[in-house]
């Protein structure tokens, strides 16, 4: 075993291999659901975090399979990073009987206990406090399990965020809280929508420890996140951590981009690709070489296209589904 | 059969379960030493310990999401609002989450909590500790709403409600807190979704919930002096509804009186209304169903307009009159 690149979580180099080829998953996941969406594929409306790849991945791969995580609407990545298969996750965005939740939650409701998702949450700020319970399930039964709350920089101006926080830090629970900061929430930029210039600074009003780190390096969300869990499950509390980033494409599928400029876009892109910088980094460390990297990606690429065939050859969910699920027996 | 009082009862339903069940826990504000703002938790902090007695923050949208993730994972919580007019803070958990998981999830999470808290007027707390907006659950798919009048039925529904794997909205009254029934010792589970007929009777049902059961009772007496027989149905629970035991008895009787302290203009009055309206029983009645509701004014606190913003005991006897002699 070989650990080219020194990291706290002590993985080798063929477990960095596994989170570059997740990363290349999440892109082409969402590039495709882009297109999808351009062609009339699939309806609905959708929330892409193509830019946004090393935070799920770094993140995701420092939890056990047991530890839980809470999804947002922009949540696909997250949920790839988890342990979810593609397959089902397209037949979900395509309205399939074998989609992860049978196609009736759709592209902001993935979901799948199985592998430690507790789902993708569309209210705003909403996993918060769902996140505290599911910690809290752990501590009573003392059971080991940290959970990850994801959530973005425009959600913390709700107030979810300040009380399940408080109830968090006040009992100590097994809670990270990772907040995407990319900048805008829709339109709103950060500077526009609170006067702190650091996210993580609202962790004092809780007296737990608040960070910012480079949410396009990959190897900084595994270090942060790694110390942050570790430090949940020895029953120290909750960690706020701010990981800085940028959504290549819109909010939503209908969005203009009135509020940023081409030449910002641009900058993220060229110089920030979080996938790009990565994979210079393992080239040079000796990880592996262009055509190792290529071919990881393609065999990325392959498994997208595989879930795509999945998703099309996939039965169309049930009419007798409309009234199952509303009430557990 | 010893009495005790509905407070009791359902403190006495909440211990069970937590004794019979370590997945059982309550969170709430002031619920530990304090005993709760109306003393339903009062001793269980000693005999539970705070780890199970969850005193928390004056926070009640993170009460009610903690809960939802508690419950998704493994535990069955049973939070307390102190006033159900509170729920306002808590409804993004309960609706958006709570009431839906399940569903969008294509049924691969189960979301068992149990929501408790006291409705109603009556106490001079005025507008924003005296509503009865029960019909704001129980217009969502995928909760359970549950109003008990009794002592006796506030034991076993809850116990039914705790057992139960969905989310349950458990609305206690204010002033039935204090009143006594006969209650067994030890468990007992009533059904969600059965009605109880509290009084047989010929002349008129009288469908009425929470508080307005114990009301129609009294007024049911007064009209028995005057020759007026009347069977008061309880639904016990508004979600799942037991609409057969309602329009049962209108067939019966042929005349509807639907009373609820929640105000009328889209409350639940009116889906009781509708119920008889839509149904068999339709054909049976000899007079326009009645609704008696509350004003649709917010709750004032001088005790006067408080009384006459919602029905009391002499509203049901005069509507009753009015029904049979408009004959």
């Amino acid at each position: 075993m070989s650990m080219s690149i020194p990291n706290k979580a002590q993985f080798d180099d063929e477990k960095l291999k596994e989170i570059y080829r997740t990363m290349w998953k999440i892109r082409f996941f969402d590039e495709k659901v882009d297109q999808f969406f351009a062609r009339g594929m699939i309806h609905g409306t959708t929330h892409l975090a193509v830019g946004q790849e090393a935070t799920a991945a770094g993140s995701g791969a420092v939890l056990k399979k047991t530890d839980w995580i809470t999804a947002t609407h922009r949540g696909h990545g997250q949920t790839i990073a988890k342990g979810t298969d593609v397959k089902p996750m397209m037949a979900e965005l395509f309205g399939r009987q074998t989609g992860t939740n049978k196609g009736k939650g759709g592209s902001m409701h993935i979901a799948e206990l199985e592998v430690g998702n507790l789902g993708a949450n569309a209210i705003v700020g909403g996993g918060y406090a769902i996140a505290a319970g599911a910690a809290l399930t752990s501590k009573m039964k003392k059971e080991g399990k940290v959970v990850l709350c994801y959530a973005g920089d425009g959600s913390t101006n709700e107030g979810s965020f300040h009380e399940a926080l408080n109830l968090a830090s006040i009992w100590d629970l097994p809670v990270v809280y990772f907040i995407e900061n990319n900048l805008y929430g829709m339109s709103g930029s950060q500077k526009e929508m609170m006067r702190v210039d650091r996210i993580s600074k609202r962790a004092g009003s809780y007296g737990i420890p608040g960070i910012t780190i480079n949410g396009n390096d990959v190897f900084e969300v595994m270090d942060a996140t790694y110390e942050a869990v570790e430090r949940a499950r020895r029953g120290e509390g909750p960690t706020l951590i701010e990981a800085l980033t940028y959504r290549w494409k819109g909010h939503s599928k209908s969005d203009a981009k009135k509020y940023r400029t081409k030449e910002e876009e641009q900058e993220w892109r060229s110089q920030r690709d979080p996938i790009k910088l990565a994979q210079e980094r393992m080239i040079e460390a000796g990880i592996f070489t262009q055509e190792e990297a290529d071919a990881i990606r393609d065999h990325a690429y392959q498994e997208i296209e595989e879930a795509v065939q999945f998703a099309e050859e996939s039965p169309i969910t049930e009419p007798s589904e409309l009234y199952t699920d509303v009430y557990a027996e | 059969m010893r009495e005790i009082t509905y407070l009791e009862a359902v403190r006495e339903a909440l211990s069970e379960q937590m004794r019979e069940n370590p997945d059982v826990f309550l969170m709430g504000e002031d619920i530990g030493v304090y005993g709760g703002a109306f003393g339903v938790t009062r001793g269980m902090i000693e005999e539970f310990g705070p780890e199970r007695i969850r005193n928390t923050p004056i926070s009640e949208a993170a009460i009610s999401g903690t809960a939802v993730g508690a419950a998704m994972t493994g535990m069955r919580p049973v939070f307390e609002l102190q006033f159900s007019d509170f729920i306002t803070i808590a409804l993004d958990n309960i609706i958006n989450q709570a009431a839906k998981i399940r569903y969008m999830y294509g049924g691969k999470a189960k979301v068992p909590l149990v929501m408790r808290t006291p409705g109603g007027s009556g106490t001079g707390a005025a507008a924003q500790h005296s509503q009865s907006l029960e019909n704001l659950t129980a217009h969502i798919p995928g909760l359970k709403v549950v109003q008990p009048a009794t002592a006796y039925d506030a034991k076993g529904l809850l116990h039914a409600a705790i057992e139960d794997d969905n989310p349950v909205m458990f609305y206690e009254h204010k002033l039935c807190y204090k009143t006594k029934g006969d209650v067994p010792e030890g468990k007992y589970v009533i059904p969600l979704g059965v009605a109880d007929i509290k009084r047989e009777g010929t002349d008129i049902t009288v469908v009425a919930t929470g508080i307005m059961v114990h009301r129609a009772l009294e007024a049911a007496g007064i009209l028995a002096e005057k020759g007026i027989s009347i069977e008061v149905v309880d639904p016990r629970t508004l979600v799942p509804l037991d609409k057969e035991t309602i329009v049962q008895s209108v067939m019966k009787t042929g005349r509807a009186i639907v009373v609820t302290e929640a105000v009328k203009r889209s409350g639940f009055s009116a889906e009781l209304a509708a119920v008889i309206a839509e149904s068999e029983s339709f054909d049976f009645l000899d007079h326009p169903i009645v609704r008696l509701a509350g004003k649709e004014v917010p709750i004032p606190y001088q005790p006067e307009l408080e009384k006459r913003a919602v029905p009391q005991v002499e509203d049901i006897v005069a509507a009753a009159e009015e029904v049979m002699h408009n004959v």
